[in-house]
């Protein structure tokens, strides 16, 4: 025998502008099974909440609807109500008469009619409603990070002073990131590396923390609290332990030809090389791919010059496994490729560059060493002419534009506005002899200190800012670069002959991202960004059980908005690491053995791998014992999403809470 | 001197604090009798532009009401720069800027002759 109560809110006049409130909770007592309804300005209030509380013990309710807001609002809210009640929390119903209602009606009529039927789907959906119990799951006290660069470590770092093992991932030889290359940071002009290598030097010294370097995720198992991950160690055919980082091996190299992705290909380096000075680990790493020994088998001067006997020629890449319980998504960006933006002439002169280029070019560590010259005379820095007395900056390119067909991105790369102006400013600081152009769609500095740091490079520095955007950048035989665009102020065509043209290229999400979302079925968006669980509300999460984020992984941001989100995602892994058990959602499918035929549609769609197959014998109706395959579903991983029952085609597979009987239950309520 | 400067001296105005707001253009009460308006005179005026503005009638539409002086967001004081402007136009030596033929169109029943006269003293060489 059903005791249903329906509980109609206002919502203030959210709701009760729209739709009459009092006939739904009148409506409601047609329905079979409901012995009480009534309607309340707020439902959620803490006198909202009493009254439903009341009402299951004076009318022992055996299930509760509540036609209110969202459930992703206030499910959580009733649901506890209940529970203090005495009632399963699983016998509580929500009908959204607010966002699918009166939010999206203006006729009161109308709303009221489509009020009703939603209360009415939700009072037959309870009526089938069970009591639901959530399981328990033990949680591995150990955290992954993958990417080493400011975003993990300051994760990594953040989750060790918990008193948490964290493991950080890093693809490239050291960790550090896209901030070892940057020469200084806006808006206080402090020095990247300086600030970054403590950091990187806290990482390598902390006992909680291990890095596992040249390494790369190669697969994710598992769920939250629980998760088995694969990570592949690259041979870097060097001994990490043996090695001192003394740099004779790479003294001796002979093979000096190597581009050097450090200083993004302005100079060479060696075939054994150790990316910067400060590189943590301070340990040398060969380049299959130039190393003259690993392609001829000639050569082996670094392991006659290793005092420590460190060189491993035969080295092979390798597989570890280790179990975590939460993962840390801090894949960090790259530029993107300009070369299809032929208007700029990238590829055609080598004066033309990328902001990131500039960073390198005025870096001390750089391939000029700090010296800004024009690329195109790096081998004759001491000639008259390598030094640029007409720099021209373009903005935006690449951002905010729909060219597909060049790689732009739709998005505003954010952190442009501010480094332009700072390589500006730098300029002028140092090089008063050089005049310095920015053309800009719009300059955008929000952010503390932003905006006066802009106005400080226009009013102080004199940098000329221009609205309008470069169209065309011509090389000219006599070396300099022709740059035509338009004044929209003054309204005039400009033509400036520059020495360096300098492009604030868009950003984007590392091409690692995009595999690494798939391996931890944390989704992304368009752009291969990381979504994050709400765009307001839980920022740093993913969707995904205990698959957090950090970075620009999640979106273009600066280093102190990385800085701030890596701390957040440290805070969220350190509220799972704690506990020593998980609390599941008991909305999982379970298989009814008896219907299940074997075919594995289900394990094929299931995204978690929730979903396994072994062979059980059954009794036959003739007392014969048959075996059949048959599917098993871990409650633990399954996230309740329902894919595998829509593809079970013998209606073996079902999800509690959302049964197929429940949802047509719902279907018939509505067309009744 | 160059000209540019001469008017920056005058005026004690900095061009480059402008942001390009076109909030004194847009508080102008002359802004339609005006070949160049106020925002274009601090950007000209910043790019060493002057001649056209030296030329142009707009310098004497402006009333001096400084309404842009007022309501300018980053105090650049558009309206000292025309003035500027204005004195670098009358001190021009050597400049006729009324000729004496140029008088009698201009006499009509409501200015006063006298100002004509003072005029024609003041901006003729």
């Amino acid at each position: 025998m059903h005791r249903i109560g329906v509980f109609v809110c206002h919502c203030g006049t959210n709701i009760a502008a729209t739709v009459d409130v009092k006939a739904v909770a009148e409506a409601a007592l047609n329905e079979t099974g409901v012995v009480f309804s009534a309607d309340y300005q707020y439902m959620c209030s803490e006198a909202g909440q009493t009254l439903v509380q009341d009402t299951i013990k004076e009318h022992k309710l055996t299930g509760v609807v509540v036609c209110s807001c969202s459930p992703r609002m206030h499910e959580a809210t009733f649901r506890k109500a209940a529970a203090k009640a005495g009632l399963n929390s699983y016998m509580v119903e929500i009908a959204n008469i607010r966002e699918q209602c009166s939010w999206i009606h203006k006729d009161m009529m109308s709303g009221t009619e489509k009020a009703v039927i939603l209360m009415r789907a939700a009072v037959a959906k309870v009526k089938l409603n069970a009591p639901l119990t959530p399981g328990q799951t033990p949680v591995t006290k150990r955290a992954l990070v993958i990417g080493g660069g400011i975003a993990g470590i300051q994760t990594a770092l953040d989750i060790a002073e918990a008193g948490f093992d964290v493991d950080i991932v890093e693809k490239q030889p050291t960790i550090g990131g896209k901030m070892t290359q940057i020469d200084k940071t806006f808006p206080t002009l402090d020095c990247a590396s300086c600030i970054l290598t403590p950091k990187m030097v806290d990482c390598a010294q902390n006992e909680k923390i291990h890095i596992y370097s040249y390494s790369e995720v190669e697969s994710v198992t598992g769920f939250v609290g629980n998760f088995t991950v694969k990570i592949k160690r690259k041979a870097r055919y060097i001994d990490e332990k043996k090695c001192t980082g003394c740099g004779e091996c790479i003294e001796k190299c002979p093979m000096k030809k190597v581009p050097n992705e450090f200083n993004l290909g302005l100079d060479n380096r060696k075939a054994i090389y150790i990316p910067f000075a400060q590189a943590v680990p301070k340990v040398a790493t060969i380049d299959s791919n130039y190393c003259i020994k690993l392609k001829t088998g000639k050569c082996g001067l670094c392991s006659t010059v290793c005092g420590a006997g460190a060189i491993d020629y035969t080295q092979q890449d390798t597989i570890i496994e280790e179990k975590y319980g939460a993962i840390v998504a801090a894949t960090g960006y790259n530029p993107i490729n300009i070369e299809k933006f032929d208007e700029f002439a990238y590829s055609q002169s080598p004066d033309v560059i990328t902001s990131l280029e500039l960073e390198r070019l005025m870096n001390a560590a750089g391939p000029s060493n700090g010296t800004l010259v024009r690329p195109s005379y790096l081998s004759n820095q001491h000639d008259p002419e390598a030094h640029p007395h007409t720099i021209v900056f373009v903005q935006c390119v690449g951002s905010r534009s729909t060219e597909c067909r060049k790689g732009s991105k739709e998005y505003c790369s954010k952190i442009c506005c501010m480094y332009t102006a700072k390589h500006a400013m730098l300029i002028r600081e140092k090089y008063p002899d050089t005049d310095v152009y920015v053309f800009y769609i719009d300059v955008r500095t929000p952010g503390k200190l932003f905006d006066e740091f802009y106005r400080r490079a226009v009013e102080q520095y004199g940098v000329h800012y221009i609205k309008g955007m470069v169209g065309k950048v011509a090389p000219k035989a006599d070396g300099k670069l022709n740059v035509q665009a338009s004044d929209l102020i003054s309204n005039e065509q400009l033509h400036i002959d520059a020495d360096l043209v300098v492009l604030a290229t868009a950003i984007e999400p590392d091409k690692s991202a995009r595999s690494i979302g798939t391996m931890l079925t944390a989704s992304m968006d368009t752009n291969d960004f990381f979504t994050e669980a709400h765009p307001k509300l839980r920022p740093v999460e993913s969707p995904t059980a205990g698959v957090f984020l950090s970075g620009v992984a999640q979106g273009p941001k600066d280093i102190p908005e990385t800085v701030t989100q890596a701390s957040a995602a440290a805070a969220k892994v350190i509220g799972i690491l704690v506990k020593d058990q998980l609390t599941g959602n008991p909305c999982v499918a379970h298989s009814d053995e008896l219907m299940c035929n074997g075919c594995s549609a289900c394990e094929k769609v299931c995204p978690y791998g929730a979903i396994t197959y072994s062979d059980k014998e059954f009794r036959q109706p003739d007392r014969t014992v048959a075996i059949r395959r048959v599917a098993s579903v871990n409650p633990a991983v399954c996230q309740g999403c329902g894919a595998c029952t829509v593809a079970c085609p013998s209606g073996a597979m079902d999800l509690k809470g959302f049964s197929n009987q429940q949802i047509m239950a719902e279907v018939d309520a509505i067309c009744r | 001197m160059d000209k540019r400067e001469e008017i920056l001296l005058i005026s004690g105005v900095d061009p480059k604090k402008c942001m390009r707001c076109g909030k004194c253009s847009a508080t102008c009460p002359s802004y339609d009798e005006m070949e160049y308006h106020p925002h274009q005179f601090v950007y000209m005026v910043e790019t060493g532009n002057i001649e056209p503005l030296l030329e142009s009638k707009s310098l004497y539409k402006c009333l001096s009401c400084f309404a842009c002086i007022e309501r300018c967001p980053r105090d650049v004081e558009p309206a000292k720069l025309v003035e500027a402007v204005r004195l670098c136009a009358i001190r021009q030596k050597g400049a006729n800027h009324i000729k004496a033929e140029d008088v009698p169109e201009l006499v009509d029943e409501d200015t006063p002759q006298q100002l004509l006269m003072s005029v024609f003293r003041k901006y003729s060489k």
